[in-house]
């Protein structure tokens, strides 16, 4: 199932998926875009958890499990953070993130 | 061997005296500081006399001359292993006569001033300072080594500082006591360099090794050093140089009349009797190597004594402040010491000029203090220190004249008082020396007795001047010092110095040298008859005098001019070229840095502050850029 | 070609593309698309590597609850249609040069490496292993993990709720909260 593709063919796409997700992060405005970012960054994580499992240690199961909690432990994150967003939002009446700066010298 | 550990006390009561009535003086015993310190003056006086007795007729004499003494040496500051920095006490002859004189005139200032210093604001304060005072003018002279010599000159320099500017309000004294210090100050750089140059040469401070006619100390440095002189000469002449500072010799004089500006009482303890002979002190004690060592050094000596008598003379002829006459007169007798020191020779009669100078310095402390201390008694009653507004003063002050004639007296020379002995004993040492000083200094007995009784006539004859109130006499505590002086001064002549204070401790016969002493007193006489003529009855001579020798009368009474001069140099040359600029240079550059290292500082900080911006994706991007950073560091750099 | 390597080339390509469309679009709502395909292709991929069960996880947790939470809360906190002003170059040319400089860095180190694959044999993963191995207690059991899952989504869920309350969460809540 995997025989002619290179396991670095894996993560280089799970690098550029994670470094799109980096650059989301930095540049978006909008509190819930960089939620979406940090998802695509814990995603890319777990395509290479995987490939290192499937190529390199096919009799065990760790890379699967571990993605399987880091999927749970995202989804249980996306919550909070979208409470807190929701919070923010009726605070400051923005969700831009350029304006939720109060903690500053 | 006769105990003499008691002698700590003659040096620690004092400084204990000044702890105490400085610190609890204002607050618990203000009117009563006085008699505190008076009564600790008391016991070192007694302590002084007993001393003086045991030495000088108790201790047994080696080879017929008195011996060195230490009664007391602690080791203070070890500099090298040979080299090290002494406090003790060191007795021997002229170090216990100044015992004697010191303590004495402290004491009758002591009771003096309880009446002229009454109700003054500081009283307190004035004991205090008088007791310091004390502690340093012994310490002084009872030191062993020339280190401990010169802490003590300074600190006997700074308690003359706080004296003289006792009215601490009044700028003039403020002044006066800056100049004084500095002034001092500046000649003992030159005495701290001659003692370096000579320690450097003998290798101990000690004074015993180093006066040692036959030790090793004396023999030091004695080759062709620098310019001709050797560097025994140079160091000498170095230290001379303090002399000349603390003793006010041309050219370091201007400080001596400006002191006048503090209370009579202490013009009279430290301007006439003690701090000011601490010069002659120095030479006397260092008298071995100056006499056997640096005969050269001993020339300037003498030469700088004669010229400054006989400057301070022509201008005391001119002066009007009756304190002003009274500190160039003791200037100009101060002189004769010095003169007398530097005609000496060392040992049996060729030291007549050592002991000459010696018995000047003990009877001239006393009718010296006997002045100052009846000046304070007349400025007490007429409250102007100008002659131009006394005159006839000896009907209301009956006592005060009569000691102030005999003081008079005394220092013209007449016998059979003690001015006459002691200065016929220098004058004797000068004709047998060199006919050119004798001279000078025989000129100057007739300004002495002019000037001298110039003051006299002016204040006590003359005009009988309408008082604003009537003068009254002194108080009992201002006339009884007066009186114990006045006897001082009479009957201290007759004490027999040839026996106990010479150059080399061995005493020698002296007599009285007809040739030189009748043309002494001849010259007395007429110096106080042409001031009879001139003075007793009110006059138009003194002012047809000055109008004719304008120009020499416009010189002495300017003094000559050497304050201008002083002045001159000091703001136009040093002020201007060298001041200024390191002024300049202070607060423009080292302030200008520090205040460039605040600025950088505040700036950069502004700067940093801004990191924390309360942005989220730029603490993000820092994060990232950091974390890249590191990476590469880790995995491509650090091998 | 190999069949396994057009699917590849299939999902990398849609995986790619839609992520840079996520992170670069202006309308908020397109952006919640986007993701959604990110994370289908993902499973799919998990699907082509053999991983059934993960693949189902994901499209299950991600796919259909956070996404739809996501949407919910875009509708919560905005309009639909609203679009953003346009972004500073500054801050976009500093980002993009430093996830490039990321990108360049990770890549270069992966191609550098050489990896040394292993000769044990595969294991087949059904659903009996992963159960039995998520509940057992021996070196290779999960048990511990999943306990700590289990308190953590408990706490996310209770946070949530009294985070996003309407009017927020009052002092006296949280002291009734701690005694309880």
């Amino acid at each position: 199932m995997n025989t002619g593709i290179p396991l670095q063919y894996f993560l280089i796409l799970a690098t550029i998926m994670f470094f799109t997700g980096v650059y989301g992060f930095l540049t978006r405005r909008n509190l819930i875009t960089i939620l979406m970012s940090v998802e695509l960054i814990l995603n890319s994580v777990n395509i290479n958890f995987i490939a290192f499992n499937r190529y390199l240690f096919p009799h065990k199961m760790e890379g699967m499990f571990f993605s399987l909690f880091v999927i749970a432990v995202a989804a249980s994150e996306a919550a909070v953070a979208i409470a807190i967003i929701i919070n923010i939002y009726r605070r400051f009446t923005t969700i831009n993130v350029e304006d939720v700066n109060e903690l500053k010298y | 061997m006769i105990n003499f550990n008691y002698t700590i006390w003659i040096l620690l009561l004092p400084f204990l005296m000044f702890i105490f009535l400085g610190l609890a003086g204002h607050k618990y015993f203000p009117k009563f500081s006085g008699i505190i310190g008076t009564t600790g003056l008391a016991i070192i006086t007694a302590l002084s006399y007993i001393t003086a007795y045991k030495y000088f007729f108790l201790t047994e004499k080696i080879d017929e001359a008195y011996q060195k003494i230490t009664a007391a040496n602690t080791v203070w500051l070890q500099l090298t292993d040979k080299l090290h920095i002494d406090i003790g006490i060191l007795l021997d002859p002229i170090s216990v006569m100044m015992l004697v004189v010191i303590t004495t005139v402290s004491f009758m200032v002591h009771i003096y001033s309880l009446g002229y210093m009454k109700g003054e604001k500081g009283f307190e304060r004035f004991f205090a300072f008088l007791s310091l005072f004390s502690f340093s003018m012994l310490g002084l002279v009872l030191a062993t080594n020339i280190f401990q010599m010169y802490i003590f000159w300074e600190l006997v320099g700074v308690s003359s500082f706080l004296l003289i500017g006792f009215y601490y309000q009044k700028p003039s004294a403020v002044r006066a006591s800056k100049k004084a210090f500095i002034v001092t100050r500046f000649a003992d750089l030159g005495f701290l360099i001659g003692i370096l140059i000579l320690s450097f040469n003998t290798k101990t401070f000690d004074f015993i090794t180093l006066t040692d006619p036959s030790g090793s100390a004396i023999t030091q440095g004695t080759g062709i050093g620098f310019l001709g002189l050797s560097i025994m000469t140079w160091s000498m002449i170095f230290v001379f140089m303090g002399g000349v500072g603390k003793s006010a010799m041309f050219p370091f004089h201007i400080w001596l009349p400006d002191a006048m500006e503090g209370p009579t009482p202490v013009s009279a303890l430290i301007h006439a009797a003690t701090m000011v002979v601490a010069g002659v002190y120095l030479v006397a004690r260092m008298f071995p190597i100056y006499s056997i060592a640096a005969p050269v050094a001993l020339d300037v000596v003498a030469y700088v004594g004669a010229f400054s008598s006989l400057f301070a003379a022509v201008i005391a002829c001119t002066q009007t402040d009756i304190k002003r006459v009274l500190a160039y007169s003791t200037m100009s007798q101060i002189g004769y010491m010095m003169l007398a020191l530097g005609v000496s020779g060392y040992g049996g009669h060729q030291g007549l000029g050592y002991m000459a100078s010696m018995f000047h310095l003990f009877t001239h402390a006393m009718f010296k203090a006997l002045l100052f201390l009846g000046a304070g008694a007349i400025i007490h009653a007429v409250h102007s220190n100008h002659m131009t507004e006394m005159g006839g003063l000896r009907k209301y002050l009956p006592i005060t004249h009569m000691t102030f004639l005999i003081a008079c007296l005394t220092i013209a020379g007449i016998p059979p008082l003690s001015g006459f002995f002691s200065k016929d004993e220098i004058l004797a040492a000068a004709f047998n020396h060199n006919k050119i000083l004798f001279a000078v200094e025989y000129a100057v007995a007739g300004l002495t007795a002019f000037y001298m009784f110039r003051l006299y006539f002016s204040i006590f004859w003359g005009r009988d001047t309408h008082y604003h109130h009537a003068p009254h006499e002194a108080p009992a505590t201002m006339t009884i010092p007066l009186i114990i002086l006045a006897i001082g001064a009479i009957f201290t002549g007759f004490i027999p110095f040839n026996e106990y204070v010479t150059s080399d401790g061995k005493g020698f016969e002296s007599e009285i040298e007809l040739i030189v002493a009748i043309p002494s007193v001849l010259i007395g006489l007429l110096g106080i008859g042409i001031a009879f003529v001139m003075y007793k009855k009110e006059s138009a001579i003194p002012d047809k005098l000055a109008t004719t020798f304008k120009y020499s009368y416009k010189w002495a009474y300017n003094k000559f001019y050497m304050d201008e001069l002083y002045l001159f140099v000091t703001k136009r040359i040093i002020f201007r070229y060298i001041s200024e600029p390191v002024a300049w240079f202070d607060r423009h550059v080292v302030d200008a840095t520090m205040n460039a290292i605040a600025n950088v500082t505040q700036t950069v900080s502004f700067r940093i502050r801004e990191f924390q911006s309360g942005q989220l994706q730029k603490y993000a991007f820092v994060f990232i850029t950091g974390a890249i950073m590191l990476a590469i560091l880790f995995i491509y750099l650090w091998k | 070609m190999a069949s396994n390597q057009i699917m590849y080339i299939l999902f990398s390509a849609m995986i790619i593309i839609f992520s840079v469309l996520t992170v670069t679009t202006r309308k908020i709502l397109r952006a919640a698309v986007y993701l959604l395909f990110v994370l289908v292709s993902t499973s799919g991929l998990y699907f082509m590597l053999n991983y059934q069960f993960l693949a189902g996880v994901q499209l299950t947790l991600y796919a259909g609850g956070i996404v739809v939470l996501i949407i919910f809360s875009v509708l919560l906190t905005s309009h639909i249609s609203q679009k953003f002003e346009p972004y500073g170059w500054k801050k976009m040319a500093f980002s993009a040069l430093a996830a490039i400089a990321g990108a360049i860095l990770s890549i270069i180190t992966i191609l550098d490496y050489n990896f040394s694959a292993t000769t044990q044999a595969a294991k087949e993963i059904d659903m009996r292993e992963i159960g039995l191995s998520l509940l057992s207690v021996d070196k290779d059991g999960y048990v511990l993990p999943f306990e700590v899952i289990s308190i953590l989504l408990l706490a996310a869920m209770i946070a949530s709720i009294m985070v996003a309350k309407k009017g927020g969460p009052k002092r006296s809540d949280l002291q009734t909260t701690n005694k309880e």
